[in-house]
């Protein structure tokens, strides 16, 4: 288990001062001009020495990421921060905003440095209005305190940053269609290439990177990329935000180190699950786009990308949601896919089509009002769907009823047979 | 969209807020400001934005209004008709459903007399489910104007819309009276020694 010690966010639960000489108290903006001197190289060395992975779901490395920005390009390079939580299952930006803005702030200015930006936009959802009050204020404090603005902690560096406030469109957490957002336009998805970081904001070099990969750059860069790199395991290292919902006595958000085993995350800091371990039925581990895990993958699953990937699902935001015997698993794959229909922006026709009918499909399947070779019919949808968008909201639809159909058919089926009077012969 | 016959213009104090919005964006690049003035316009506008408002932000953008409908219908925050004084977004998506969400709606659907999307004859309640809203250690929850009421039951919620109701504000956050945000209600495991 991670101990305090290594642990980065160490006012997540906002328990203590949330203001700028509280965040300097718990060692926040500490030597920041120092860390600038190093250079941008440095700082992309040493994030790409530390292993860190978009935290965002994607998993991309972070360092590689910054490693993509031009150096010669004559515009300028903006850095975007993804705060649009909106996976369901998902509410660690959300703490990050309104308890460590200052981890938050200062690693924008560090990433900065290190993309060859001078200004910052924050995308937070439109939902988070008082987070969004919190992180504004200790964006003023910053100014004022000569943190960030012109001659950023006396580095010499310009440095602004701004918050740009979504108004609801879960599709907007997708790096281009926020881009498209910031721009005051519709937010949908743009074709790549070209990539971002050639053609981002505005026409120009831009990176997009989530809240918690960017609130956590300060302490890998404070306390060197080989700290974060040897916590956890290879290919999956450092310390991670878990929020954990559903069926626990005790849903909260806590960071761990990655690879934690998915019982003891639970066992530990959530107080076990709702009626025991044994009343366990399914796991969400990643936000509502992975697929469902089962009891018997729950007992040995490792949390981390690759852990989960061994199970056919994956770490994605770490938003753990757990199921216990009293859920009705093919009802909340339904409800998901009221969701994708309602979220999908409409732009690809697989996705914008393709949702309804899978929607429609799993409430037909939900009241027993389908053939059993629905199934395989809706298998087949998922099918045709994933891959064949632009962006992945495409694949989030298609997985989570992939999930359902491999791990759950009987559930499905048993609904369907339920109604076996009026289905005699899709029983056969 | 309905065809509007509502005049609207910002506030002095607005357009002064409206300068600070487009000084966040690089010069040329007002199509940015389109959205924080959309929101700026609703929350003058007792939260709801009418045609008038939007043709106002097209003007001051410099775009044909079109594309400011565009921006306007796409996101879903945007009340494109009168919502009441407590707009009551309850949440029914994953953590929530997992934790009691349907009863809590339920609650709210029977305490309001309101169906889905419905405002009371007063205008002083909106219902409306929507999707997740990004508090799911603390479902189920739900948001009324700009805050959130978390970690409700049936008792919980009524006795939030009761107080609405009666003109009060109750403190939003976790109504189980256990926690006051997203640490295990148990007691913490971890972060125990203070600062």
């Amino acid at each position: 288990m991670l101990q305090d010690k290594d642990r980065i966010f160490t006012n997540i639960y906002g328990l203590h001062d949330i203001s700028v000489k509280g965040a300097q108290s718990r060692g926040d903006w500490d030597k920041t001009k120092d860390i600038i001197a190093k250079g941008r190289e440095w700082i992309v060395d040493e994030m790409k020495a530390s292993g860190l992975r978009g935290r965002g779901g994607a998993g991309f490395g972070t360092g590689m990421k910054w490693s993509f920005m031009p150096k010669d390009n004559p515009l300028p390079s903006y850095l975007v921060i993804n705060a649009d939580e909106g996976e369901p299952g998902t509410c660690k930006d959300r703490e990050i905003l309104r308890a460590e803005p200052h981890k938050l702030i200062e690693g924008a200015l560090l990433a900065s440095v290190g993309i060859g930006a001078h200004a910052c936009y924050i995308y937070v959802r439109g939902e988070f209005y008082r987070e969004t009050e919190v992180l504004q204020r200790a964006i003023d404090e910053a100014y004022a305190a000569g943190l960030v603005g012109k001659n950023a902690c006396k580095s010499g560096y310009d440095f602004d940053i701004y918050i740009h406030m979504g108004a609801g469109a879960y599709i907007c957490g997708e790096e281009s269609a926020l881009i498209e957002s910031i721009e005051g336009k519709k937010g949908q998805p743009r074709l790549k290439p070209p990539f971002p970081a050639n053609c981002g904001l505005y026409g120009c070099p831009t990176t997009v990177n989530n809240v918690e990969s960017i609130a956590v750059v300060p302490d890998i860069l404070r306390r060197g990329g080989s700290w974060f790199g040897g916590i956890g395991r290879e290919n999956n290292t450092g310390t991670k935000l878990f929020c954990i919902s559903g069926h626990v006595e005790n849903p909260c958000t806590v960071e761990e180190e990655m690879g934690i085993p998915m019982k003891d995350l639970l066992e530990k800091h959530c107080g076990g699950v709702t009626g025991g371990w044994n009343n366990l039925k399914a796991v969400i581990p990643g936000g509502s786009s992975v697929p469902m895990m089962n009891k018997a993958q729950c007992d040995v699953a490792l949390m981390d990308y690759d852990g989960l990937k061994e199970h056919g699902s994956g770490l994605g935001t770490a938003a753990v949601v757990v199921m216990n015997q009293s859920t009705d698993v093919v009802k909340v794959i339904t409800r998901l896919a009221a969701f994708y229909k309602h979220e999908s922006c409409g732009q690809c026709t697989p996705c914008r089509e393709g949702t309804g009918w899978m929607w429609r499909m799993m409430e037909r399947i939900c009241e027993g009002n389908a053939h059993i070779d629905e199934i395989d019919l809706l298998q087949d949808v998922t099918k045709r769907i994933e891959g064949h968008t632009i962006c992945a909201l495409g694949d989030a639809a298609a997985w989570p009823i992939q999930g359902l159909i491999r791990q759950f058919r009987g559930d499905m089926e048993a609904k369907i047979l339920a109604k076996v009077g009026t289905h005699a012969d899709a029983a056969e | 969209m309905s065809v509007s016959t509502e005049k609207f213009a910002f506030s002095a104090e607005n357009l002064e807020v409206a300068k600070t919005i487009f000084a966040k964006y690089p010069e040329g690049r007002e199509a940015s400001a389109v959205m924080p003035l959309l929101t700026l316009a609703q929350r003058q506008n007792d939260n709801w934005l009418p045609t008038a408002a939007m043709d106002v932000v097209a003007d001051m953008v410099g775009l044909a209004p079109i594309r400011v409908y565009e921006v306007a219908t796409f996101y879903t925050m945007y009340n494109l008709k009168p919502v009441g004084k407590n707009f009551v977004q309850v949440c029914t998506n994953l953590s929530c459903l997992v934790k009691g969400a349907d009863e809590v709606f339920k609650v709210c659907k029977n305490k309001l007399n309101l169906e889905n999307g419905e405002t009371t004859p007063d205008g002083m309640f909106t219902l409306l489910e929507v999707e997740c809203l990004g508090a799911c250690v603390n479902a189920p929850m739900m948001q009324i104007n700009d805050d959130f009421y978390e970690d409700l039951d049936a008792n919980s919620a009524t006795a939030v819309l009761d107080a609405m109701a009666k003109g009060e504000t109750p403190n939003p956050g976790s109504q189980a009276g256990k926690r006051v945000g997203c640490q295990p209600a148990g007691g913490l495991t971890t972060l125990k020694g203070g600062e």
